[in-house]
């Protein structure tokens, strides 16, 4: 196949980037599109380019690593796939790709198509877990979960932090991904005792971050390549009423009171 | 000068070693644990584990990881499960069973000590992981499920769909994160570590270049932990991340620590075959799928490229289950591999290049179901038909052995001290447990036991009993480490040659694969110990890495692991050569029984290798620790 690729190159944080044309010959439809960006490396690397910066490590759908604007989608064309795991077969000979990265105020680009997601990292932080000390626990089966409660827990905990949902959002919300751990640690009764503390904390982190609201165009639940529903925001947003209500303060939650 | 590797196995019978020492360690009292800082590097399941129960603990912590987040670590894509000896399902699991699986599944290569101590701390793992909020599988009747895996003929796998390892990931991350939201762990992503540093022989701290600045950075503190991950990418070609390498392990050999067993690499018997020469990585799939698939080629070489429907059941060999009728398609991981690749060698294997053997689902269809098929291995079959293009419902996939985890590492004692006192090393960085062939769902299990529930007690009793006089980042030892990294960073980038990072990587790998792979032998070793120091000349001679030593630069870091993984792996086929047995991974094709099975030699080298540097273009000291096996039986592994 010969493809022609618009990519984002911008150099570093603080100057501004293009897009920049780049033709791409004798591409195997068997590589997926992060091999065929390789290829497209090592020919700029021969002529003497610098190559273009992408994430990227487990090249499996599962790290959440890799993040690509491609053709206007979060992860390209194909709905339920990671940009590493999209194949070459997606698209046909004498395509013009356009690759960007994720645009979002609270994900700012590093370089090229690298952008900082460490504002995800801050909202688990405010709550996204559950506080079981190392060596504290009972034994496991002391516990039941029935299982509808367990695959519920498990089909929002499959998130992968790879920051789609916020990259198709025209809000740039991290409602979906918020959403998906409040829901994975509420639907389990060890989750429980910091329900909705863990729902105003997180949201107000959301907010601190520089996320958008949620305007419910379930744009999110589209482009997530986890299939997580927007059912979770629905439930996010159960919590955070509820947590309002008994006046939970989250400054009381997080220390700072 | 030749090491002394003391074990430090504590006394006394097997069960209670691990009691006793519990009892015996001393402890650091918890006012003055916030006096002691810990660096750990990595953050998959050992790192984030051990770094989160040492914040908990009141240790003052600071954290590496090279990706932008400890959750993309790469025991996220663990898929199968976790072992654990529960015994829920009544079937005749015991810590001692456990204990003795791993033991012969490692072909007899793995301290007894370690390995029972492994198989105690299991059961805990899964009760902290519940609480955490682990989502582990669940019977109707709301208690946890478990399903078999290779090796073993008791159900005592955990598993949480297909991605148990992320699940178990996601559960350390978070209570990582919980400690660095409470102010106990300071975590730096985006940093690579690339040397370690000595302070009056003993490891006082790191130097790490911040990947998106380029700054090379020094951080000290009383004691480091390296939980690094293994180095199956020395092949080029594995199921690892693309990150992952061997810089940080082979940065400590070059500084003192032995490195154990190099050569026991775990080549996993179902992963997706090489579809081309673009290919850039391997996707396993899951040993689980062999619960409910059959593995088979044609028996005859002429219906290789028939449609596989088309071949009926008398013309096919299910080869697995014809020679090892006891354990059949769940035949451990080397056993299984190194069938597929005889039954191709013989020219029967199938798809592109003839490098595959069939994984086929039928059967376990016509029983039980599409659906619940569906429900076991839904995300796997969508993964295969991703990649491959094909319906694995209604065909069967193709598999081929591909490299995936690695039992060698750097040496360490019963509490996972290296040969450097105070650098520590967990998971599959470490050599300990899993001799010379891992089972499935054991690496999970390992690389939590050893961060969850060892190093938080060992590593009190290395700074209670040692003297560590206040170190800073202005000792002459960061200065001397911080100034070599960066010379050997404007080297790279001063070379300017012809021949990109990844080409000279390929090479590698094809050299190492053909030769230290599946199976070896000398002569082909001696051959690859020529050919890669050539190869590794002709890389600081002719690389090509653009860009600067300032800001982001991948090439820049590619470059760097592969430089070192030009040293390692002369290092790997120095020690598979000098092993003159076969035993689990380690297949030495002069090494066999007369019907292919391997060969152990228990007189002569029922010891770990622990190999120590000597100075560049130096022959590195062999050093040996004899395996006393007091409470097993060596005996021939058979799974027939």
């Amino acid at each position: 196949m010969h493809l022609t690729l618009h990519v984002w190159r911008q150099a570093s944080p603080d100057q501004p980037g293009r897009l920049v044309e780049y033709a791409a010959p004798d591409i195997s439809p068997d590589m997926s599109f992060l091999e065929m960006l390789d290829v497209v490396n090592e020919r700029l690397i021969q002529r003497g380019e610098e190559p273009v910066a992408f994430d990227h490590d487990c090249r499996e759908g599962i790290c959440g690593s890799c993040g690509l604007m491609i053709n206007g989608s979060a992860h390209g064309p194909m709905k339920l796939t990671t940009a590493c795991q999209l194949h070459m077969r997606s698209f046909k000979d004498g395509d013009a790709i356009w690759i960007e990265p994720w645009r979002a105020k609270a994900f700012p680009v590093v370089k090229d198509l690298v952008v900082d997601r460490s504002a995800f990292d801050r909202i688990i932080q405010a709550g996204g877990y559950i506080s079981a000390a190392t060596g504290t626990p009972q034994d496991a089966n002391a516990l039941p979960i029935p299982k509808p409660d367990a695959d519920w827990a498990m089909d929002n905990a499959a998130c992968i932090g790879c920051g789609a949902c916020v990259a198709a959002c025209p809000n740039a919300s991290a409602s979906l991904f918020t959403a998906a751990k409040v829901t994975h640690l509420g639907a389990l009764p060890q989750g429980q005792p910091e329900r909705e503390r863990r729902a105003l904390a997180m949201v107000a982190q959301m907010d601190e971050e520089g996320f958008g609201g949620c305007t419910l165009h379930g744009e999110c639940q589209e482009a997530c390549p986890k299939g997580i529903s927007i059912d979770a925001i629905m439930q996010l947003n159960r919590d955070y009423i509820r947590a309002s209500a008994t006046k939970v303060e989250v400054a009381e939650w997080t220390g700072a009171a | 000068m030749a090491l002394t590797l003391d074990a430090k196995i504590p006394a006394g019978p097997l069960a209670e070693k691990w009691d006793r020492h519990r009892f015996e360690m001393k402890l650091v009292n918890p006012a003055n644990k916030r006096k002691h800082s810990v660096i750990v590097v990595g953050s998959g399941l050992a790192g984030a584990s051990a770094a989160a129960s040492l914040s908990e603990l009141g240790y003052r912590v600071s954290c590496f990881c090279f990706q932008d987040s400890p959750r993309r670590a790469h025991s996220i894509a663990a898929q199968g499960g976790i072992n654990a000896a529960k015994n829920y399902r009544n079937d005749g699991d015991s810590v001692q069973r456990l204990f003795y699986d791993t033991i012969k599944g490692g072909d007899f290569r793995a301290r007894e000590a370690n390995v029972y101590r492994l198989a105690q701390v299991s059961v805990d793992i899964i009760d902290q992981c519940v609480a955490q909020g682990v989502p582990f599988a669940r019977e109707y009747g709301g208690l946890l499920a478990n399903r078999s895996f290779g090796g073993a003929q008791v159900s005592r796998t955990f598993y949480a769909r297909g991605q148990t390892g992320q699940q178990l990931l996601l559960g350390a991350y978070q209570a990582l994160e919980k400690e660095i939201a409470r102010g106990g762990v300071a975590m730096f992503e985006r940093h690579e570590m690339l040397d370690v540093v000595l302070v009056d022989g003993k490891a006082r701290g790191i130097i790490v270049r911040d990947l998106r600045t380029g700054e090379i950075e020094s951080h000290a503190a009383d004691a480091v932990i390296l939980a690094t991950g293994g180095y199956g990418n020395v092949f080029y070609l594995s199921t690892n991340a693309k990150g992952c390498n061997v810089t940080a392990t082979y940065r400590a050999y070059k500084k003192g620590a032995a490195f154990a067993n190099p050569c026991f690499t775990q080549i996993h018997p179902t992963c997706i075959p090489v579809s081309g020469d673009h290919q850039s990585k391997l996707t396993l799939m899951s040993e689980s799928l062999r619960n409910d698939g059959r593995v088979w080629v044609p028996k005859r070489r002429e219906d290789c490229d028939k449609d596989p429907s088309s071949i009926p059941e008398a013309d096919r060999d299910y080869y697995l289950e014809r020679k090892y009728p006891s354990f059949g398609n769940l035949s451990p991981r080397d056993i299984a591999s190194r069938a597929a690749k005889e039954a191709c060698d013989d020219g029967r294997g199938v798809g592109p290049g003839g490098r595959g053997v069939y994984l086929d689902f039928g059967d376990a269809i016509k029983r039980l179901g599409r659906q619940a098929i569906e429900e076991r291995y839904g995300n796997l079959f969508e993964m295969y038909q991703r990649i491959t293009d094909e319906d694995p419902y209604t065909r069967p996939m193709r598999i081929y052995p591909a490299v995936h985890y690695t039992m060698g590492g750097l040496w360490v004692d019963y509490n996972l001290m290296s040969s450097i006192p105070g650098l520590h090393v967990l998971g599959e960085a470490n050599f300990s447990d899993h001799g010379a062939n891992r089972l499935g769902a054991s690496a999970l299990m390992q690389g939590l036991a050893d961060g969850y529930f060892v190093i938080p007690y060992t590593i009190g009793d290395y700074i209670a009993r040692t003297p560590l006089p206040a170190v800073s980042t202005d000792h002459p030892a960061f200065a001397a480490a911080k100034a070599d990294v960066e010379a050997r960073t404007r080297a790279l980038l001063a070379i300017n040659g012809t021949r990109t990072v990844d080409s000279f990587h390929r090479e590698l790998g094809k050299i190492m694969w053909d030769k230290c792979g599946m199976a070896r032998d000398a002569a082909g070793l001696r051959q690859a110990l020529e050919e890669i120091p050539r190869l590794r000349e002709a890389f600081w001679r002719d690389v090509k890495v653009l860009g600067a030593a300032e800001g982001l630069n991948q090439s820049l870091e590619k470059a760097g692991r592969v430089a070192d993984f030009l040293e390692f792996a002369e290092l790997m086929c120095r020690d598979a050569l000098h092993r003159e047995e076969s035993c689990g991974g380690h297949f030495r094709t002069e090494y066999q029984t007369e019907d292919g099975e391997a060969k152990r030699n228990d007189e002569a080298f029922a010891y770990v290798a622990a190999w120590e540097y000597a100075g560049d273009g130096v022959d590195p000291i062999l050093n040996k620790e004899p395996l006393a096996f007091e409470n097993v039986h060596l005996s021939t592994r058979s799974y027939k």
